[in-house]
């Protein structure tokens, strides 16, 4: 049975603190081979939810579950297979990388302490294992943190604003390892509020503002729901503004003749194939006609603003 | 970063294997790893050494005619050198040693919470309970070896300065070297009976108060304020259960016959402090919010 439980799976999670609503009933659902994003502004409620799901805190109401066990209930036991860590990964700053390494394996067991010279060849760390963790920089304990999650053989991470305070070198770094882990099969719970990374990185997301879910689902589902768009180019464009302005289920045409980027316009797909013969029939020549998504920062921020620029959204969750 | 071709094969996605935990004696072993390798735990240490070396060394300064009036090991000081981890004991026993017990107890769940490396150890393949067991463990094995240590060292300076010799007791009885010395290290381990229960209270203030200096103070505050309690007129009934009159309860092994009675009676009196600080620390411990960090 737990073999087909998914990696994580929530439902109706709540954190109350006093008089904060941290987390507002939340569900999640990710599943196998997933590169989740959670997105969400600060004190949305991301790193709450990830510390409920590691069983660091205990939900006001509502369970998750990881990989169909409960951390409150089956405590370490459920985080077999899970790794990552929650806000900047910590150690011990008094004692060498490979000591705080050796601890961590020895917590572990099952021969964790086997693979820490590879986990440390991975991030780069080899040449300072022997320095202790006090004097690295950000970026070396984030690339520490990674080690330190990889001792566990992980099926499931859990990152919680891996890049965050990176130089862009070391933002590209810990993306392409992110995307490596995933190709080897991990499932990837990534919280984070960089678009970018996301948009990269991410297949299905789960985006939060003021500790709700406003969306879950695909993010490429996402795009199309804000607004498939479309980029026209013809060999008369003040022409074909005037076909598209006649045809019908054609919106939001943008773009004065004569432009070097075409016309832009919206539309359902079937419109898009009954223009292009209204074109032919016009006699204007199309040269290139390319679908154009809303980036995941519009959709991002008419999902998380009340006042937010662009039309509202459908709410999934 | 280089790439991760090398990284061991993955588990089946999906499957479970079954894990080998690690135990509870891990997670004490890495505890003391841990504390072995932090400045501070030498403070307390430093103590337990450096002030045996220090009265050891004034006692050789000072000019002793024949026996002074006062405690009878202060009297007999001269006489052997077993005077002098007793008299070491008798004096740091009061205070000095609860405080060098708090300085652990108070800070061990306390610093890793407010670190952020509690977060760190509580996502790995133990449970909350064996880390709570483990930390407990670590903080009362620093203050046995605070006695011990500073009885070794109050033993060997003491030896080396007045001789190997018989010693009297309490009583004043004499008893030979071998079963002076005997009786030195049973006293010492007696005393640890109240020693434990104060690192219980730190334990448990450091869990719930989350604050390394509040729990340090507020262990040695603790003491400090039975000490006052003991002194108030009119409660005398209470003194044979306040906590810092067990800290003499190893009196009764320096008696001929041995007095057990306020051995045993410090026994479960300390229980008392002991088990209920323990069980409240250990339920908030499974239960509490890691937040830190």
């Amino acid at each position: 049975m737990a073999e087909e439980a998914p990696p994580v799976r929530a439902r109706g999670l709540v954190k109350r603190y006093k008089e904060v609503l941290a987390v507002d009933h939340i569900d999640l659902n990710v599943n196998v081979g997933d590169v989740y994003g959670f997105l969400g502004p600060n004190g949305a409620g991301k790193t709450t939810t990830l510390r409920m799901a590691l069983g660091l805190i205990v939900p006001t109401e509502g369970t998750v579950e990881l990989f169909g066990r409960d951390p409150l209930r089956e405590g370490a036991r459920a985080l077999e297979g899970v790794a990552g860590f929650v806000e900047a990964p910590r150690f011990y700053p008094y004692l060498a990388a490979r000591k705080n390494l050796e601890l961590l394996a020895a917590l572990d067991g099952d021969g964790a302490k086997e693979r820490i010279d590879e986990v440390l060849e991975i991030v780069e760390l080899t040449p300072r294992a022997g320095h202790r963790v006090g004097g690295f920089s950000h970026g070396m304990r984030q690339r520490l943190g990674i080690a330190a999650a990889l001792l566990r053989r992980p099926r499931l991470l859990m990152l919680d604003e891996p890049a965050t305070g990176l130089d862009p070198g070391g933002m590209r770094d810990m993306r392409a390892l992110i995307r490596r882990l995933a190709d080897e099969g991990i499932t990837v719970l990534l919280s984070s509020h960089q678009l970018p990374e996301v948009q990269e990185l991410c297949d299905r997301v789960a985006i939060v503002d003021s500790g709700r879910v406003v969306y879950e689902g695909a993010l490429a589902d996402l795009r199309r729901q804000g607004g498939a768009g479309y980029r026209l180019r013809t060999t008369d464009d003040t022409r074909a503004l005037e076909v598209l302005r006649a045809q019908a289920g054609i919106e939001h045409v943008i773009g004065t003749p004569p432009t070097p980027h075409g016309l832009g316009f919206q539309a359902e797909e079937r419109d898009v194939g009954a223009l292009t013969l209204a074109l032919a029939q016009a006699g204007i020549g199309i040269l290139a006609l390319t679908p154009e998504l809303a980036t995941l920062e519009d959709l991002f921020f008419r999902l998380t603003e009340a006042n937010g620029a662009g039309e509202p959204l459908e709410r999934v969750s | 970063m280089s790439s991760i071709e090398a990284t061991p094969s993955l588990p089946a996605t999906g499957a479970v294997h079954a894990r080998r935990r690690p135990s509870t004696f891990t997670a004490y072993r890495w505890e003391l790893r841990k504390l072995i390798s932090q400045k501070r735990t030498y403070l307390g240490l430093g103590l337990a050494v450096v002030l045996p070396l220090i009265f050891v060394l004034v006692q050789n300064l000072h000019t002793h005619r024949g026996h002074e009036p006062g405690n009878i090991f202060a009297s007999h000081i001269t006489q052997s050198g077993l005077a002098t981890p007793v008299l070491m004991l008798l004096f740091l026993s009061l205070f000095m040693l609860p405080l060098i017990a708090a300085l652990v107890a108070g800070d061990i769940v306390a610093a890793e919470d407010s670190n952020g490396t509690l977060k760190t150890i509580l996502t790995r393949s133990v449970d909350r309970g064996q880390v709570f067991a483990a930390k407990a463990l670590a903080a009362m094995t620093y203050a046995t070896i605070a006695v011990f240590l500073s009885a070794a060292v109050a033993s060997i300076a003491g030896v080396a300065s007045w001789g190997f010799h018989d010693v009297v007791t309490f009583s004043g009885t004499v008893v030979s070297a071998p079963e002076g010395l005997l009786l030195v290290f049973a006293a010492n381990a007696v005393y640890l009976i109240p020693l434990l229960s104060v690192a219980s209270v730190g334990v448990l203030l450091s869990t719930t108060t989350r604050n390394s200096a509040a729990a340090v103070v507020g262990t040695v505050g603790l003491v400090i304020l039975l000490y006052i309690i003991s002194g108030i007129p009119g409660i005398e009934g209470l003194k044979p259960y306040l906590l810092t009159e067990q800290f003499e309860n190893w009196h009764g092994l320096l008696r001929t016959p041995t007095d057990w009675t306020p051995i045993w009676h410090s026994a479960w009196v300390c229980a008392l402090y002991a088990i209920p600080s323990l069980v409240a620390a250990y339920l908030v411990f499974l239960r509490r919010d890691v937040t830190g960090g």
